[in-house]
C-alpha cells in the first residue's frame, strides 16, 4: 500500500551524509539555505495565502 | 531535395516543450482573465512576428497555447547540452516579455506583477505539461515499442520528479511528481481530453518514411539543468537499447494509472506496484533494473562518454537517495530534492503543516523564472543547485540556433528575414519568403544543417537587407 504521509517526509537533512564532502561543506551549505530563506522570508510571508490562491489558470495539454 | 543523411544510431534529435504558468498578482485590481494578461505579455511578439505564434531567431517556437499558457518549444537539438541551453534560454525569453506586459496592464488600469512559472499545476489543481520529444527510427511495431517504455516512465519520477506539495486524503504531503495525479492513460493520440503518458499522434516533423517522434508527455517541468540531463539522458539511453533490440527485463505493470500515483505519493520508496506477471516491486527496484540493463551495454551498444558516465552516476545516486532515504545525495541536482530541502527548512522555521500557504508560496518562487522574484538563479549563485552548461552558452542560445541540426537553417533564415524586414512563413519543416516568386523550401531531414536551397534564400534576403548606397 502507498503510504500517504500526513506529517511530511521522514528525511532529515541534519543527519550526517554517508559520504561527507570536505569537512564543513555540509554545514556551509545549510548556512547557505538559511541565509537564502532569510533573504526571501519577508516577501514569502506577505499575503502568501492571497497570492497563492490568485494563481488559477485553465489546464493546458 | 537532398537525400536523407546517413546518421549513426546514437545520434538523436531532442526537443522540449514547456507550458508556463501565467499569474497576474494584482490584489487591488479589477478581475483580469489569463487571456488578457497573455495578450499584453505577447504584444511585442505580435508586433514583430504579426502573430502570437512565432519561430524565433534561435529557431525555437514561442506561442500562446490552450488555456493562455505561454509555451516555448526548443529547436531541434542533437546533444543534451544544446538542449539544456535552449531550454534555459526559453525561460529568459519568456521572462523578457514580462516588463512590457506589466507596463501595458498598468496603462489599462491594472497595477500588478506578472509571474511565469515553469511548473505543472496551478493553485486549483489544473495541470499543464512539459513535453519531451525523441526522434526514433520508424518501425512497424511502434505501439509495442512505446508501450514497453511505460514502466520506465512511470517509475523514473523518483529520480527526475519536480516534487510537489499535494493534497492527499490524510492531509497535505510532499510527493515526487506534480504531474502524476493528472495522467489518465498510457498512450493516446489526444492530449487535453485524455492526458496520456505518451502521445502517439504520428507527426514526426521529419521524413515520415524514416522517422517517428516519441512524444512523452508524462514528465514534470525541470528547473534544474542536471534534472533535465537525467530525465532526457536516461530516457535516451533506454530508447537506444530498445532501438538496438537489446532484451530489456519485462516489467509491464498491471495497472499503470494506479502505479504512477502510488509511486508519486510514497517518498519512502517502500511502496510496491503490481506487475502483469503478478510480482510486486518498488519503483527503486524497477529503476535499478533499467539502470543495470543500461550499464551492461556501456562499451557495447552505448559509448562510454563522459556525459553517459555523468548520467549513470546521477541515476545511481538518485536511486540510492530514495532507497536509503538520503536525499542529501542529490539535493543540488534533482528538483524534488533541491526543493524539498528548502521546504523542510522553511517548515521547521515556521513550525507549520504542509498545507500552509507560505510553503505553497515558496514552491511557486522555486518555479518562478524571474531572476529577481524567482529562487533558482539564487540557488545556482549560492552553490545550492548544480548546472550543466555555462551562463554564456545560455545567453547565446537566446538568439543563436543549435549549429548541428536543421535548426541552424531555420535560425539563419528567420534572422536574415527579420534583418531584411521581409515577411516570411516558417514551421518545423518549411521556410518561405512571403509574396515572392521563390517556392517553399521543404526541410524533411532534421539532421541536415546545410542546404543549397536555403543558401539561395539567404542570398536573396542579404541583397534585400544591404544598405542603399
Amino acid at each position: 500500500m502507498p503510504q500517504h504521509q500526513t506529517s511530511g517526509s521522514s528525511f532529515d537533512h541534519d543527519a550526517p551524509a554517508p559520504e561527507p564532502g570536505p569537512p564543513g561543506a555540509k554545514a556551509e551549505s545549510t548556512d547557505a539555505v538559511d541565509s537564502l530563506l532569510d533573504e526571501i522570508d519577508g516577501s514569502l510571508q506577505t499575503n502568501a495565502e492571497q497570492f497563492v490562491r490568485s494563481f488559477v489558470q485553465k489546464g493546458g495539454q | 531535395m537532398p537525400p536523407p543523411l546517413e546518421v549513426p544510431a546514437e545520434r538523436r534529435i531532442f526537443g522540449l516543450e514547456t507550458e508556463f504558468g501565467l499569474h497576474l498578482d494584482a490584489p487591488n485590481a479589477r478581475a483580469v482573465t489569463p487571456e488578457e494578461v497573455a495578450g499584453h505579455l505577447f504584444h511585442s511578439v505580435v508586433k514583430w512576428g504579426r502573430s502570437s505564434n512565432v519561430f524565433l531567431p534561435n529557431a525555437s517556437r514561442l506561442y500562446i497555447d490552450v488555456g493562455a499558457h505561454p509555451e516555448y518549444a526548443t529547436a531541434e537539438c542533437d546533444s543534451l547540452t544544446d538542449l539544456i541551453a535552449s531550454d534555459k534560454a526559453g525561460e529568459r525569453i519568456v521572462h523578457d516579455l514580462v516588463a512590457e506586459g506589466e507596463r501595458r496592464l498598468a496603462d489599462a488600469g491594472v497595477e500588478g506583477t506578472i509571474h511565469l512559472y515553469k511548473n505543472n499545476t496551478d493553485s486549483a489543481g489544473n495541470s499543464y505539461g512539459c513535453h519531451e520529444n525523441y526522434l526514433v527510427r520508424r518501425r512497424a511495431d511502434f505501439r509495442a515499442f512505446a508501450s514497453a517504455l511505460l514502466p520506465f516512465l512511470i517509475t523514473r519520477q523518483i529520480v527526475t520528479g519536480a516534487g510537489s506539495i499535494t493534497r492527499a486524503p490524510g492531509g497535505a504531503a510532499y510527493s515526487f511528481s506534480p504531474r502524476a495525479d493528472h495522467m489518465w492513460e498510457g498512450m493516446s493520440s489526444a492530449t487535453t481530453r485524455s492526458r496520456p503518458m505518451i502521445n502517439t499522434r504520428d507527426e514526426p516533423h521529419a521524413n515520415a518514411e524514416l522517422y517517428r517522434r516519441m512524444h512523452v508527455i508524462v514528465g514534470d517541468s525541470s528547473m534544474s539543468e542536471t534534472t533535465t540531463l537525467l530525465k532526457m539522458g536516461a530516457t535516451d539511453l533506454i530508447l537506444r537499447l530498445m532501438e538496438a533490440h537489446v532484451r530489456l527485463p519485462d516489467l509491464t505493470l498491471a495497472n499503470e494509472m494506479q502505479a504512477i500515483r502510488d509511486v508519486a505519493h510514497d517518498l519512502t520508496g517502500a511502496a510496491t506496484v503490481e506487475l502483469e506477471d503478478g510480482r510486486r516491486l518498488t519503483a527503486v527496484q524497477i529503476q535499478q533494473e533499467y539502470l543495470d540493463a543500461v550499464r551492461s551495454q556501456v562499451g557495447a551498444v552505448i559509448d562510454g562518454t563522459d556525459e553517459v558516465a555523468r548520467i549513470l552516476d546521477l541515476w545511481e545516486r538518485g536511486i540510492r537517495a530514495v532507497r536509503d532515504q538520503e536525499p542529501g545525495l542529490i539535493d543540488t541536482e534533482i528538483d524534488w530534492a533541491i526543493k524539498l530541502r528548502l521546504l523542510e527548512r522553511y517548515r521547521d522555521r515556521l513550525a507549520c503543516a504542509w498545507d500552509d500557504p507560505r510553503l505553497a508560496r515558496l514552491e511557486l518562487a522555486y518555479h518562478d523564472v524571474s531572476p529577481s522574484t524567482g529562487l533558482f538563479t539564487r540557488l545556482v549563485r549560492d552553490g545550492l543547485a548544480a548546472t550543466v552548461v555555462d551562463e554564456s552558452r545560455i545567453e547565446r542560445a537566446k538568439t543563436v540556433a543549435p549549429a548541428t541540426t536543421r535548426a541552424h537553417l531555420r535560425g539563419q533564415f528567420v534572422t536574415a528575414a527579420l534583418a531584411a524586414g521581409q515577411d516570411f512563413t516558417v514551421d518545423w519543416v518549411h521556410l518561405k519568403i512571403a509574396g515572392g516568386a521563390r517556392s517553399t523550401v521543404l526541410l524533411k531531414d532534421p539532421f541536415r544543417n546545410a542546404d543549397e536551397r536555403v543558401d539561395v534564400l539567404l542570398e536573396a534576403l542579404d541583397t534585400a537587407s544591404a544598405p542603399v548606397e
